[in-house]
């Protein structure tokens, strides 16, 4: 009687054992699941930068740099176009689309509750989701016609508006996290509010609000598709902000999508070209975040 | 004579319905350091953040009544100017992180834009810093940033900066609470000396700080000044039950 | 003193411009958005007038013959873009958990983090590039040997790349919910004996399920808009899919192939109007999706 309890027992307790090995197991398995998809992810983003890296490598010299794209059939030339025209672009948005964002954001971290504030950080925010082939609609509209033709100018209005969003939420982050005795040691001293905003406030916001800026660059510095209908695009070299302008994304999708071998190698070098210097501006947003980081 | 340089007659302070400083009338006299007491929320930091008008940075705040400095109505004049006569001193030490000492101590001239040569520049933050008795710590040190100094230095370099616009009144919110024992009695020596050249307003809910640097006090009490008085007659033989209630303890 | 007095004036002047300019700048925000929805609805209004709604269920678009329906687009959009989530959601629920609670520190949370964000770098054009000489021979391949037409391109060749590009949007949500999980939930459960893998299904991901959803929409709003890589690897067909290996046409991919070459009013005006319905979708999916996050983060 009794040596049957305990053989009940212990096969209670062997089923209940098994059971948590099991549930053990299953739980190491998912955890090896999870870093296993999780390095999956990674693949493709080291399988495209080591194709673009091969592949633009060969393709990269001095004259790539220094030349214009060769008609069809002929070797070699360059993106020297696409270069000039991408950093005209992007000095062209940043000037627009600098004083606005900063503004903005100053705005909002300085009134945070007001209604316009509401009404400012869902507009923003719905700005941020506007699909790009929309901006390049807008734009078009707004700009291209009225001026009768594509444009230089056109295109960095649809970059300015597309680096907008981020520039005023990070300038509004960087803002917010100040604290209120840095602005009251400068109004006590009888500061006015304009100077103590630009010159207390926004220096000491500084790094934050640069490296949304480089952040914002980086992320529109590869945009096609709001270009397609206001740079456009043009083989040749031009500064003329009022005609049509190439940029490095731009040569990307017409040389790319050629049926030209030549012309697939410039499109393969632009490509490394625009991804350096995007690894380039993210590990200096890095630096600037980590060094200028005004220390309280 | 002693002449007055504050004076408020009905001085009403609020913060949207409330109404927290009720008809104040005092005489603050030159080259006196006032202790303002009271139990916490009774409206003394309030008070003298009326004197600057930072109370009215509050979004809804306003007030009511005469508040005169040196003969003229505060509340006339433009705030930004008025701030460059009044220095103020906050409970926790607030250098400009982005800035060296030596731009600390001249910041209120050089934020306003205005105009000194290097020599003028020198002579203003040697005083300012003598006078807030930091100049031997910090002389080989000027050019770093402030952000490095201990929690008393910065506050003496915030009393530096404030001293180095000659204000007509200097403003202290509390400013050693956030100190240890060590750098509050250094800053309650200075403000003893400075007394001879200043007149100063100093909050504090520290009554053996106001019985030790002030030589008058005022203690409110739910917005309203009980009483005002030379400090020994505060604390030896105040003439409201209340003040005696708060000075032996019985709340607070 | 007449000195002090334009001092005053001159600093009221400033202060009071200073503070104007700033609600300009903040009004402006707001009207530039207004001013762009009405933009797409009125360049709309040609088509709008001329097909009606037939425009959403008319199979055929031919501007030749100035016959525009937008049913082959609407499909292929929807279909590129539910194919992407659906490949890309296992993968971003495991990066947040991965991110957002087994390491939450640490240099192997930094590198994987960088990683993905780095995803999010990468140009549209670049993916589209690298999947047409990479992507499309293997699809093409994988078709080959499925019996169907061999082209590459076509929307399952999208909705490939599309999976990616969208994931550390998806990811960048979902790992924050999940690393705001609060620990006294989780260490009740285990100290009642739950595993981790317990933990994780029936407390954290019921717990930040409504999160983990604004992620997914937010993700679905960046793959609805999404246009180079797409108008790349898509096929550039006008026909209705027929099915995932089909090569189709999302909207963005018209609006990129057609808008600059477009002639006549309603012809634009119906490649506006798939801009006008774009930007509304995406603009009440995103709103939707803060919405949801602001609920949980409440």
């Amino acid at each position: 009687m009794k040596q049957q309890q305990i053989n009940k027992e212990s096969e209670t307790t062997g089923a209940m054992l098994r059971h948590i090995r099991i549930r053990n197991r299953k739980n190491y398995l998912f955890k090896a699941l999870i870093i296993g998809a999780t390095v999956m992810c990674t693949l493709p983003l080291l399988f495209i930068l080591f194709y673009i890296f091969r592949q633009g490598f060969t393709a990269i010299n001095w004259q790539f740099f220094t030349s214009l794209p060769k008609p069809v059939g002929e070797t070699g030339g360059g993106i020297s176009n696409a270069i000039v025209g991408s950093i005209l672009i992007l000095l062209l948005s940043c000037v627009m689309a600098i004083p606005f964002g900063v503004g903005i954001g100053i705005y909002l971290s300085e009134s945070p509750k007001s209604r316009l504030s509401y009404y400012g950080r869902l507009s923003v925010d719905v700005l941020q989701g506007i699909p790009s082939i929309v901006i390049g609609i807008i734009i078009y509209q707004w700009v291209v016609r009225p001026m009768g033709g594509f444009s230089a100018f056109s295109g960095s209005v649809a970059l300015a508006l597309m680096m907008l969003p981020s520039i005023v939420k990070s300038t509004e982050e960087t803002l917010k996290l100040l604290p209120e005795s840095l602005k009251e040691a400068s109004l006590a001293l009888g500061v006015p509010y304009y100077k103590t905003i630009m010159k207390v406030i926004v220096p000491t916001g500084l790094s934050g609000i640069l490296t949304g800026v480089i952040l914002s660059i980086s992320r529109v510095i590869g945009e096609t598709a709001p270009l397609l209908f206001t740079a456009f695009g043009n083989p040749f070299m031009s500064t003329d902000i009022f005609k049509p302008i190439s940029s490095l994304p731009l040569i990307i999708f017409n040389y790319a999508t050629s049926p030209y071998h030549d012309w697939h190698q410039l499109a393969w070098g632009a490509s490394l070209i625009l991804i350096v210097i995007i690894l380039i501006l993210n590990i200096i947003s890095k630096i600037v975040q980590r060094k200028w980081k005004v220390q309280f | 004579m002693e002449s007055t340089i504050l004076k408020t007659r009905n001085f009403n302070a609020f913060y949207g319905e409330n109404h927290v400083l009720k008809n104040i009338n005092i005489d603050i006299d030159k080259n006196s350091v006032w202790a303002i007491m009271g139990p916490s929320g009774c409206g003394k930091t309030t008070f003298i953040r009326c004197i600057n008008r930072m109370h009215e940075l509050t979004p809804n705040a306003h007030v009511q009544g005469s508040m005169q400095l040196a003969e003229e109505e505060v509340y006339e004049m433009n705030p930004v100017l008025l701030r460059r006569k009044v220095g103020m001193v906050f409970q926790r030490p607030n250098p400009f992180p982005t800035m060296s000492i030596y731009e600390n101590v001249i910041a209120g001239y050089s934020l306003n834009g205005i105009k000194l040569n290097r020599k003028e520049k020198d002579e203003i933050v040697e005083t300012s810093l003598q006078r807030a008795a930091l100049w031997n710590e910090v002389k080989d040190t000027l050019h770093k940033k402030g952000s490095f100094l201990s929690g008393g230095q910065q506050q003496r370099l915030c009393i530096a900066r404030a001293l180095s616009m000659n204000p007509e009144i200097l403003l202290l919110d509390e400013a050693t609470s956030a100190l240890d024992p060590i750098s509050t009695a250094k800053i309650e020596e200075l403000i003893y000396e400075l007394s001879t050249q200043f007149t100063i307003m100093m909050v504090t809910h520290n009554m053996q700080q106001a019985a030790r640097v002030s030589n008058k006090t005022a203690f409110f009490y739910l917005g309203e000044l009980i009483e005002a008085d030379a400090t020994k007659t505060i604390f030896t033989n105040p003439k409201n039950e209340k003040t005696q209630d708060y000075i032996r303890g019985h709340f607070g | 003193m007449p000195d002090v007095n334009r001092e005053e004036r001159g600093l009221q002047l400033k202060e009071k411009a200073f503070k104007n300019t700033l609600v300009i700048f903040a009004l402006l925000s707001v009207v530039v958005l207004l001013a762009i929805f009405i933009t797409l609805l009125f360049s709309s209004m040609p088509s709008l007038k001329a097909l009606g709604i037939s425009f959403f269920y008319n199979k055929d678009w031919d501007p030749v013959a100035d016959n525009f329906g937008a049913l082959p687009f609407l499909l292929g959009t929807l279909i590129t873009s539910f194919l992407a989530l659906i490949i890309s959601t296992p993968f971003s629920i495991a990066i947040a958990l991965f991110l957002g609670e087994y390491y939450k520190k640490g240099i192997m949370a930094e590198i994987f983090k960088n990683m993905i964000d780095l995803l999010a770098g990468i140009p549209s054009v670049i993916y589209g590039f690298w999947g047409l000489f990479v992507l499309v021979p293997l699809v093409r391949s994988l078709e080959m040997k499925l019996g169907v037409a061999p082209y590459g391109v076509g929307i399952f060749t999208a909705s490939l790349v599309l999976s990616i590009m969208i994931l550390p949007y998806s990811v960048s949500l979902s790992r924050q919910v999940i690393s705001m999980m609060p620990g006294h939930l989780k260490e009740a459960a285990y100290s009642l004996g739950a595993t981790r893998l317990e933990v994780i299904t029936k407390i954290t991901i019921p717990y930040t399920r409504s999160g983990l959803f604004a992620g997914l929409l937010l993700a679905l709003g960046r793959a609805l808009g999404e246009t180079m890589a797409v108008t790349m690897l898509i096929g550039n067909s006008h026909i209705l899919p027929t099915g995932i290996f089909s090569a189709g046409n999302t909207m963005a991919s018209v609006i990129a192939n057609e808008f600059s070459e477009a002639t006549g009013t309603v012809y634009t005006s119906a490649l506006i109007e798939m801009g006008l319905f774009l930007f509304v979708v995406v603009t009440v999916i995103n709103i939707i999706g803060k919405q949801v996050i602001k609920r949980f983060t409440a």
